[in-house]
């Protein structure tokens, strides 16, 4: 078992045939997803890695039966991609480009709450069930099938995670980047209520950082709706107010709300205990197995 | 990216909310033919991303051209909490009866731009928040349809404005949203509005926060961005285009990847150390990007050591090796000691080819941390 992606996840890609688009699109397909069409303005008829290329996200379901789309579309143009994959009604749509303005990704988010699809990302390195699909840029090859949950805003710290669980014979359902900015599709709540409602999910590590008060809902929720066991990390300890670390969304507010200081809080009051390292989350998630 | 008073203010009266005369300065001659044409009281404002300016003395009334002089010459080329002030506004001191705050931002829990209101201005509006939340009245914007004008008045009834000078608080409101929406800002405030003796309603502060990503479509805000970076270090990464911040201690980084990068940071205050800098160098970094990565570290004067953490996905261990290696090939002596860790995509080949003699490898990211933050404490020494 899996959420949100698995052997039967038919993908179009929007933005193929960018450079970043048809790299990952082969890699898609060589790790066995399966990419059905590619939806690029003015391209239709070409294909790019024996994929057939769509002038239109609708005309690319409608010709290949997709349910999922994956973004790499340049950040001016992919609120305008993200919002033609929701009208769509795609059951999934993985943004994976970074850098879109704030105020784009406020409509976004508006006509979201109109939609049933579900948005993963922006900003984001996007989502694998190890053995069956990834839609995104991880590396496939540092993980492997098994029982382990992990969420995460951050893409590297996602592969650092699973290497640390993959070297001591952890698997993993699924993994899930939500995306380091401000305001996201798939929240660490919908990505934690997804993994309760896995049966194959025994355990799951969640990878939170500074800004916004996402981890402190999701202790909330973990309090008072779950039984998986969480393990928690918490990036920024060491950001000054003010400064945006990298992500758009990693910001400690000058007022001091943000910190890791209150998500570790929140996380430690929810049962969770939080790792001081990365290498540590790993052991947490052993000792729950 | 954070605009001056100056300029945010500039923006405001382009836009018809009214500001107090003003004028920029950079010399004490400057001040003094400001406030000439301007009269007394004026107020000397350091222009610098600062918060609190005036309690750490970088705002001060003057009242004749002496305390003019003296004020110039103790706020041009002061310190403000590690800024060097080379300009300043001087403005035309404003008789008020009452002080007002209004603003929008991002509510970012909420996904949408919220408007606030407050009778309590010309204080820290944060410190009014945690203290007395309810001080503070709030709409939510449909970022669809924009700030209905019945939204601007409801939040200014509710703030508690006195009635005669709702509309003008209003309408200032009003235009504070088009500009937020046009300008791509991120944060947009006035604290305070003031209400004078004769009844006008006057932005006395200014500021404005634009979103970096979407400066490309904000062209001239895109030009000041030179303007808003404040040391050698700041323009530097900016020519580079790292997401780079600067901090107190001595042990430099480079990773790639904001949580991996934070986390390499929060390591190295776990064993003892102190890090000089966040340094992002993106994803898929080739080899000329991570020289100037390196450039980037070694010009900071405080960094005694330094450690690479790179785990490749889309960046590959081999690339950033080669970067490495010519980077350091051109010194005669390598600055300081620099700790490579290296995994992911092709990270073996990448450790084939480091060369050893310029740079210490780790297998793991605890180890190249610790040996990296004792390398500094060494060199410190």
């Amino acid at each position: 078992m899996s959420v949100f992606v698995d052997d039967d996840t038919r993908v179009v890609v929007q933005g193929i045939t960018g450079g970043e688009g048809k790299f990952h699109t082969e890699q898609m397909l060589e790790y066995g997803t399966n990419v059905v069409a590619g939806a690029v303005p003015g391209k239709g008829g070409q294909e790019v890695a024996g994929v057939p290329v769509y002038d239109t996200v609708d005309e690319a379901v409608e010709a290949e039966d997709a349910n999922a789309s994956v973004v790499f579309v340049p950040p001016a143009f992919a609120g305008d991609a993200v919002f033609e994959a929701l009208d769509t009604n795609l059951d999934l749509v993985v943004a994976i480009t970074e850098g879109i303005p704030t105020q784009d990704m406020a409509k976004v988010n508006k006509r979201l709450s109109e939609v049933d699809t579900n948005l993963i990302g922006p900003n984001c390195p996007g989502i694998i069930t190890p053995g069956e699909a990834k839609l995104g840029i991880l590396p496939g090859n540092i993980f492997e099938a098994g029982n382990v949950g992990l969420v995460s805003r951050s893409g590297t710290l996602t592969y650092q995670v699973v290497s640390n669980l993959t070297d001591r014979g952890i698997g993993q359902t699924t993994a899930i980047g939500i995306g380091g900015d401000p305001i996201i599709g798939t929240s660490f709540i919908d990505a934690l209520e997804a993994f309760e409602a896995d049966p194959e999910t025994d355990a799951i590590a969640m990878c939170g950082e500074i800004g916004g008060e996402d981890e402190e809902q999701a202790a909330k929720y973990i309090a008072e709706y779950m039984d998986t066991p969480v393990a928690g990390f918490i990036a920024g300890r060491t950001a000054p107010p003010g400064k945006r670390m990298g992500h758009a969304g990693a910001i400690v507010s000058g007022s001091g709300t943000g910190t890791a200081e209150s998500k570790i809080n929140a996380l430690n009051d929810a049962g969770v205990p939080v790792a001081d390292t990365p290498g540590e989350v790993a052991e947490a998630i052993d000792d729950f197995l | 990216m954070r605009l001056h008073e100056y300029q945010a203010k500039d923006i405001f009266a382009d836009a018809g909310i009214p500001v107090p005369n003003s004028q920029l300065a950079d010399s004490v001659a400057g001040v003094l033919d400001a406030v000439s044409a301007i009269g007394y009281p004026a107020a000397i404002k350091a222009q610098v991303h600062v918060g609190g300016r005036g309690k750490a003395g970088g705002i001060k009334i003057a009242t004749s051209e002496e305390e003019a002089r003296e004020a110039a010459e103790s706020i041009l080329g002061m310190d403000l909490k590690g800024y060097t002030v080379d300009r300043v506004l001087v403005e035309e001191g404003v008789d008020f009866v009452d002080e007002y705050y209004v603003g929008v931002t991002m509510d970012r829990g909420e996904g949408e731009p919220v408007a606030m209101v407050s009778t309590k201005g010309g204080v820290d509006i944060e410190a009014v928040a945690e203290e007395d939340p309810d001080a503070i009245a709030q709409e939510h914007i449909d970022p669809a349809f924009g700030l209905h004008p019945y939204q601007a008045r409801k939040v200014v009834y509710d703030a508690g404005v006195p009635a005669e000078y709702a509309r003008d608080v209003s309408s200032i409101l009003s235009t504070l949203y088009e500009l937020y929406e046009a300008n791509d800002a991120s944060d947009i405030e006035i604290n305070p509005v003031m209400i004078t003796g004769d009844g006008d309603v006057i932005a006395a502060d200014a500021v404005m926060n634009i979103d970096e990503d979407a400066l490309f479509r904000q062209p001239d805000l895109a030009d000041m961005e030179e303007d808003s970076y404040q040391n050698d270090l700041e323009r530097k990464a900016g020519e580079y285009g790292f997401d780079y911040v600067r901090l107190s201690g001595n042990t430099g980084i480079i990773g790639n990847g904001a949580g991996l990068v934070m986390a390499t940071l929060d390591l190295v205050d776990y064993y003892g150390g102190t890090p000089a800098n966040f340094l992002d160098v993106g994803g898929g970094a080739k080899a000329d990007r991570i020289g100037n990565a390196l450039d980037m570290v070694f010009s900071d004067e405080n960094v005694d050591s330094v450690v690479f953490n790179i785990f490749g996905g889309i960046t590959r261990g081999d690339e950033v090796a080669k970067g490495i290696n010519e980077a350091l090939e051109d010194f005669e002596e390598i600055p300081k000691p620099v700790v490579v860790r290296l995994a992911g995509t092709n990270a073996e080949e990448g450790m084939e080819i480091l060369n050893t003699d310029l740079v210490q490898v780790e297998a793991t990211l605890e180890d190249a941390v610790q040996r990296a933050v004792a390398n500094a404490e060494e060199v410190a020494q």
